[in-house]
């Protein structure tokens, strides 16, 4: 099993017709199960075209509509991004997943609240995965965003991250120790998002296919710090834990939006001492976060 | 991105926050001239730069003559003003504000800023103003009151009732106060701030509340929407690396070590510096560059480290998946080749054509020294540079 995206996943992709969007729909199609996971694409100005195949339909409503699709994925630019998850929400997805990095902020805030006053107000509740995310991958069935699929295994670890790169780093190392991945989750690097680490841990300590985790994190903000005191008193399963930044000096933004250290209790060492103290096994060492995992099983 | 405490009382004024009356300048003249001008026998020489703690540091004098502006605006134009955060060799000044002098009759702190927590906008406000709110925060935490705004709804009039009350106004400047915490929320949305502070704000022995600094951070997600705030940038306050870095969509920050490095991703980047660190050494900076690195990117993040005399030694660490490993290679080579390398280059590749990447390396002839994991890495460049 996985979490949140299987070969049955259904998929609307916002934003298609771009640049970016075209290039790694073509490369989700090509990916396991991607030829009927990929079923709609968004474009109001192109809706009745079709590209890979793939018919493109005006709104998401409409794309949801008629295909039944219950998951979209956004490479919209970020001047339209929070609109298009806005639009993914008033549609009822169970998920909306935003590639798109560099959104305003203010952008994000607003989206955010509207998002949980729908809540509030009992409507449904879309989860947003993002922004400015690699997206999230189910191993031999399906993959949702930017990551590269060939280094990536069917198995039973839970990988989550902030970051893209370091992601990918996790994957290849679990994978070449004949391990694989349940699934593969990247919750992106801006400091207001959906999915934070809590809610990744959540799903992981829920999914029977998923027996360990590793839990990656960077300087900035309060999520690892949460995750880690939630995972002390309900996690069952074994957790690696690492922090990017521990050289990262305070104010200074280190290339992903929130990785700033604007406090005491958001730098790396105060993280993995947290983490520590909730029972994971962390490591300043990023070549044996595998290894270290493989030793936990 | 950043600005000086004279365009964000600009700014203040624009949204309707009293400020002191001030000038700007350039030079001594300028400055005697915008006293004249002013009026009054009471200044405020205050040195802009950036960095907070100008008034610790000597950067902010009283004057109570033209002859005294004059002595000061001559002592602090041109001076290296150190602050906590300016790091050990200053900020030289170059721009100062002359200002009315104030009548302070009390000093608070407020503040509006993005709560990652809550996903709110928080205002903050505090009776201890004119001190260093992280110190305030620290010692007497209960001095500092919180309000977390939705931004579908704004500052309510019950929310900025709190601060003021909070704080202590006396009820005859709180209808003031509220009308000032709700104007500076409302900058702060309008444009794409990341953080509004004023600290102090002031009451006036007449009961009236001034803003008596500014200090603003502005989200480079949406400078593309605020051309007015982006005619603030000061090139001459930031990192000459960085906006050289920043021309060729490079994320690049200057450190203290001796190995450069260079990597794809911000997260990867980080963790590669912490390896550095772990196997003994210190890194030179962070370099990210980005999922669609060319050969033009990678010669300029070549440059750009080697700029750095303090550098003995260059590690790059590549996790290709979009960008292929023998792209990278072609630009590394290309980049060792025209930069003339001749620190040590240990190259640590994985992922989409690792192996041509690597071929491409061995094939250039030059004595690159290739790594498996980031461990190997870090470990051969801390010795090949001892």
């Amino acid at each position: 099993m996985s979490i949140l995206i299987n070969k049955d996943t259904r998929i609307i992709t916002q934003g298609i017709t771009g640049k970016t969007g075209q290039f790694h729909t073509e490369k989700c199609i090509e990916y396991a199960n991607g030829r009927n996971c990929f079923v709609a694409g968004v474009n109001p100005k192109k809706a009745g075209e079709k590209i890979f195949d793939v018919p493109i339909f005006a709104s998401v409503k409409e794309a949801k509509a008629r295909t039944g699709a219950t998951v979209s994925v956004i490479y919209v630019p970020p001047a339209g991004a929070a609109d298009a998850i806005w639009e993914a929400c008033e549609a009822d997805l169970d998920l909306a997943i935003c590639i798109t990095e560099g959104i305003p902020v203010r952008d994000m805030l607003v989206v955010r609240n509207k998002m949980k006053r729908k809540v509030a107000q009992g409507g449904k509740e879309t989860l947003l995965l993002g922004p400015n995310c690699p997206g999230l991958i189910t191993p031999d069935e399906v993959k949702i965003g930017i990551m590269p699929g060939h280094i990536h295994r069917k198995g039973r670890i839970g990988v989550v991250s902030r970051s893209g790169t370091l992601t990918y780093e996790a994957v290849a190392q679990v994978t070449e120790l004949g391990l694989g991945q349940s699934s593969a989750v990247g919750i992106g690097g801006d400091p207001i998002n959906g999915l934070k680490h809590i809610d990744i841990m959540r799903m992981f300590n829920d999914d029977p296919d998923t027996d360990a985790v590793i839990m990656i994190g960077e300087i900035g903000g309060p999520d690892e710090a949460d995750a880690a005191r939630w995972c002390k008193d309900n996690m069952k399963k074994p957790v690696v834990g690492f922090i990017a930044g521990v050289t990262a000096p305070a104010g200074k933004r280190m290339g992903h939006a929130g990785a700033l250290i604007s406090g005491g209790a958001d730098t790396a060492d105060a993280k993995l001492a947290i983490m520590e103290e909730c029972g994971f096994k962390i490591t300043r060492d990023p070549s044996v976060m595998g290894k270290l995992l493989k030793s936990l099983l | 991105m950043k600005i000086h405490e004279y365009q964000g009382k600009e700014i203040l004024r624009k949204f309707g926050v009293a400020t002191p009356r001030g000038i700007p300048c350039f030079s001594v003249d300028e400055a005697v001239k915008a006293a004249e001008q002013l009026g009054g026998n009471i200044w405020v020489v205050k040195a802009q730069i950036h960095a907070g703690g100008r008034g610790k540091g000597g950067g902010v004098k009283l004057a109570r003559s033209l002859d005294e502006v004059r002595q000061h605006a001559g002592s602090i134009l041109g001076m290296q003003l150190k602050t906590h955060q300016t790091g050990p060799e200053g900020q030289q000044v170059r721009r100062l504000l002359i200002e009315d002098g104030a009548d302070i009759k009390k000093e608070y702190y407020v503040a509006a800023l993005t709560d990652r927590a809550t996903q709110k906008v928080a205002m903050m406000a505090s009776s201890e103003g004119g001190m260093d709110i992280e110190e305030v925060a620290h010692k007497t935490p209960e001095k500092i009151i919180k309000v977390f705004v939705d931004p579908l709804v704004g500052l309510t009039d019950t929310q900025a009732r709190e601060l003021a009350e909070g704080i202590g106004v006396p009820a005859a400047s709180q209808a003031q106060a509220i009308d000032t915490f709700k104007k500076l929320y409302t900058c702060y949305m309008e444009t794409d701030a990341s953080l509004a502070e004023i600290n102090p704000l002031i009451l006036e022995g007449n009961g009236n509340i001034k803003a008596l600094d500014a200090k603003f951070n502005f989200d480079s997600n949406a400078l593309y929407r605020q051309p007015e705030i982006v005619a603030y940038r000061d090139l001459d306050e930031e990192d000459a690396d960085e906006i050289e870095a920043s021309k060729f969509d490079l994320a690049y920050i200057s450190l203290d070590g001796n190995i450069g490095c260079l990597v794809n991703g911000a997260g990867l980047a980080m963790a590669t510096m912490d390896t550095i660190k772990l196997f003994g050494a210190e890194p030179a900076n962070f370099l990210d560059v980005g999922g669609g690195a060319t050969t033009e990117k990678v010669t300029e993040a070549f440059k750009l480290m080697l700029k750095n005399p303090k550098v003995k030694g260059i590690l790059v660490n590549i996790f290709g998946g979009i960008m292929k490993c023998d792209t990278i290679a072609t630009g590394i080579v290309a980049a060792a080749r025209e930069t003339h390398l001749s620190v040590p280059l240990v190259v640590r590749m994985k992922g989409t054509n690792e192996d041509l990447g690597k071929q491409i390396l061995a094939a250039s002839g030059l004595p690159i020294i290739a790594a498996d994991t980031m461990a190997e890495a870090a470990t051969r460049i801390v010795a090949a540079v001892k």
